[in-house]
């Protein structure tokens, strides 16, 4: 198996002014390996998502990607740089219908007129239908504006955007939050056909079932600092150790000190 | 027709059946405004608003009446020309209240370098500048007046994009400056005389071929192209639009720069078929030009509209003014009908977002 690190974050820091939200992330993904963060609500995990997906600045620390490190400016490098993500704000445009969305920012074209580059219709709606095949996505009309979809359906629409464009890595912040049983079991499909391919994934997720299911690796935030890496395929690990790392009841010797101990209550 | 697949995962749906466009809506209105103003004019003054019922008209439109038609869409062309820059302001989910004092500059401007040497024989008797000014090309005032609107636009942008100023404060600084930059200019004198050339801009119909030329074109480019794709994107969800990649900044510049020139544009038409410039005109433009794009069904609250929607609604303002001076009234009344009208087409277009929320 190819062991090369995909990411590594070194002191990944954020603050919102006072409000520290990350605090001194280090973090490794291998390839091919399926790691899931989880922790409360606030604890930091999409602070976390944004500052390496480049939509927001990091306050300190370094993001190192495919071996080196690497500064975006906006989610457009990242991207290009091969990391898509499903936000957990799912980032779809409300008015826009189902292919102007999987395309958007990256649309395909007809003629190269620069910013007024005339749009290829006719591909990208094939090319969406393709993809909501290959991901199981039920969407009865993709010419239907996302204002008019369900909840579960949007966040069907975001994931077959990122399961769309190959990528080096994968990011999906709650993922099945909105989603139906069949429905989550289809993204969780997706998720198996990453692992199959090798691709490595981060999943952001408060289902217990779905992270021992999925991820090889969870990594515990607790109030914008790791508080644990649980290598549960290989350890005897359950899910109430999670829980008490998430509640901060427990807390890894090595994260000591930088993660508070101090009880919840405070 | 062949068949088309809309859907994934064989789900029901019958595409004969979807959703009639918006657009529709909006004629319809156009052809209910129409049929009272007949009405009316049956009623009270004897005569038809639109037809032709004394047979002076004849040719393929000989139903209408041409004349009558003819001033209609005339009076709106301009203030059109206008209405296409806010209908992708507003979609953009932005406001523009400075088009009608970049009217005035630019036109000001641009009609300085517009000028002939001799009027009537004589030497012009009020030249803004020297002979090296006089008698040039057309081609020089237009890209003059076109570059004072595309600066305006650019300042208006920077703004927005880069201070997050709201749009509505820094359009309402621009509109303040642009019309003392207009008064200052020539210490509030008009500039008039202009050459043959310029003069045939707005001349006869062609400014009802201009607005139709640049409606049709930014049809295009709203429907058809990245760039309208993106302004529907920022102005439908700019946090979306933006973890998508688009570069709001730079597109919010483009947008108020496009806004600038089509301003720019309606100001150069216009002073060359009053063949005079004068820093008052284009007062309240902006307004009326924002009327027609919500009449057209074009959201206040961004990522809805298009260009058709305005050009409907250009012309249900325009039946409405022609259709007051028709039944003979006081222009007063047809200004209270407009903020009336105005105000239902905002409550009107609340009412339709509220109702898409009660259903998501
Ligand atoms: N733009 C912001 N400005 C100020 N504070 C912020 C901002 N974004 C997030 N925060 C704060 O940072 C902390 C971490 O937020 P984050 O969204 O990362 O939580 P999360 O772990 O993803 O939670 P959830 O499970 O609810 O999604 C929270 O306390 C939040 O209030
Ligand atoms: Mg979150």
């Amino acid at each position: 198996m190819n062991d090369e690190i995909v990411l590594e974050t070194r002191d990944l820091t954020k603050h919102y002014g006072g409000v520290f939200a990350l605090e001194g992330a280090d973090f490794t993904l291998r390839n091919g390996e399926h790691v899931a963060i989880m922790g409360d609500n606030g604890a930091g995990k999409s602070t976390f998502v944004r500052q390496i997906t480049g939509v927001e600045q990091r306050t300190r620390g370094e993001i190192i990607f495919n071996g080196s490190p690497v500064h975006f400016e906006n989610p457009m490098d990242a991207r290009e740089a091969g990391i898509e993500t499903v936000f957990q704000t799912l980032a779809l445009a409300d008015e826009l219908d189902v292919p102007d969305n999987l395309f958007l920012g990256r649309e395909l074209i007809r003629f190269n007129l620069g910013p007024f580059s005339i749009l290829d219709y006719r591909s990208m709606r094939e090319r969406t239908l393709q993809a909501l095949q290959e991901t199981g996505v039920k969407i009865p009309n993709i010419r239907n504006i996302i204002r008019n979809m369900s909840g579960g359906q949007r966040q069907c629409v975001a994931i077959a955007r990122t399961a769309t464009f190959h990528s080096k890595l994968t990011i999906m912040d709650e993922p099945t939050a909105a989603l139906g049983v069949q429905e989550t079991a289809q993204v969780e499909n997706i998720i198996r056909t990453l692992k199959d391919q090798g691709d490595p994934l981060i999943l952001i997720s408060h289902n217990m079932r779905q992270v021992f299911d999925l991820a090889d690796r969870v990594v515990v935030l607790r109030r914008g600092r790791i508080c644990a890496n649980l290598d549960i395929r290989n350890e005897d690990i359950t899910g109430e150790d999670v829980v008490s790392y998430i509640t901060g009841a427990r807390t890894q010797r090595e994260y000591e000190g930088t993660a508070g101990t101090h009880s919840v209550a405070a | 027709m062949n068949k088309v697949v809309y859907g994934t995962a064989g789900q029901t749906y019958d595409h004969k059946k979807r959703a009639l466009p918006p657009e529709l809506g909006i004629f319809i209105a156009l052809l209910v405004i129409v049929a009272i103003f007949e009405l009316l004019g049956a009623l009270f003054v004897g005569q038809s608003l639109l037809f032709d019922t004394k047979g002076r008209f004849d040719g393929p439109l000989g139903l209408f009446n041409v004349a009558r038609l003819k001033i209609m869409i005339l009076q709106v062309s301009i203030i059109g020309i206008i209405a296409i820059g806010s209908t992708q302001v507003i979609i953009s989910g932005g406001i523009d209240l400075s088009p009608g004092s970049v009217v005035g500059i630019s036109g000001m401007i641009a009609m300085s370098f517009a000028q002939v040497a001799e009027v009537n024989g004589l030497p012009n008797p009020k030249p803004v500048f020297g002979a090296w000014a006089q008698d040039i090309p057309a081609l020089v005032p237009i890209i003059v007046g076109l570059c004072v609107g595309l600066a305006a636009g650019l300042v208006n942008g920077a703004l927005i994009a880069y201070t997050r100023i709201p749009p509505f404060i820094a359009t309402l600084g621009m509109m303040v400056f642009a019309r003392g930059a207009a008064k200052w200019w020539t210490k509030g004198e008009p500039v008039s005389f202009p050459s043959e050339s310029f003069a045939a801009i707005g001349s006869g119909m062609m400014p009802v071929v201009i607005f139709v030329s640049l409606a049709i074109l930014f049809h295009i480019v709203l429907k058809y192209t990245v760039y309208g794709k993106h302004t529907y994107a920022v102005g439908s969800n700019e946090d979306a639009a933006r973890m998508s990649g688009i570069k709001i900044q730079r597109h919010k510049m483009m947008v108020y720069a496009i806004a600038g020139l089509l301003a720019a544009t309606a100001s150069i038409v216009l002073c060359s078929k009053n063949l005079t410039a004068q820093s008052g005109m284009g007062i309240m433009y902006e307004l009326d030009a924002i009327a027609m794009t919500v009449i057209g069904g074009v959201s206040l609250s961004g990522g809805r509209g298009s260009i058709v929607g305005t050009v409907l609604g250009a012309l249900i303002f325009g039946v409405i003014i022609s259709g007051f001076t028709f039944l003979r009234l006081d222009a007063f009344y047809q200004e209270m009908v407009k903020g009336f009208i105005i105000v239902s087409a905002v409550v009107l277009d609340q009412w339709r977002q509220q109702r898409a929320a009660a259903r998501s």
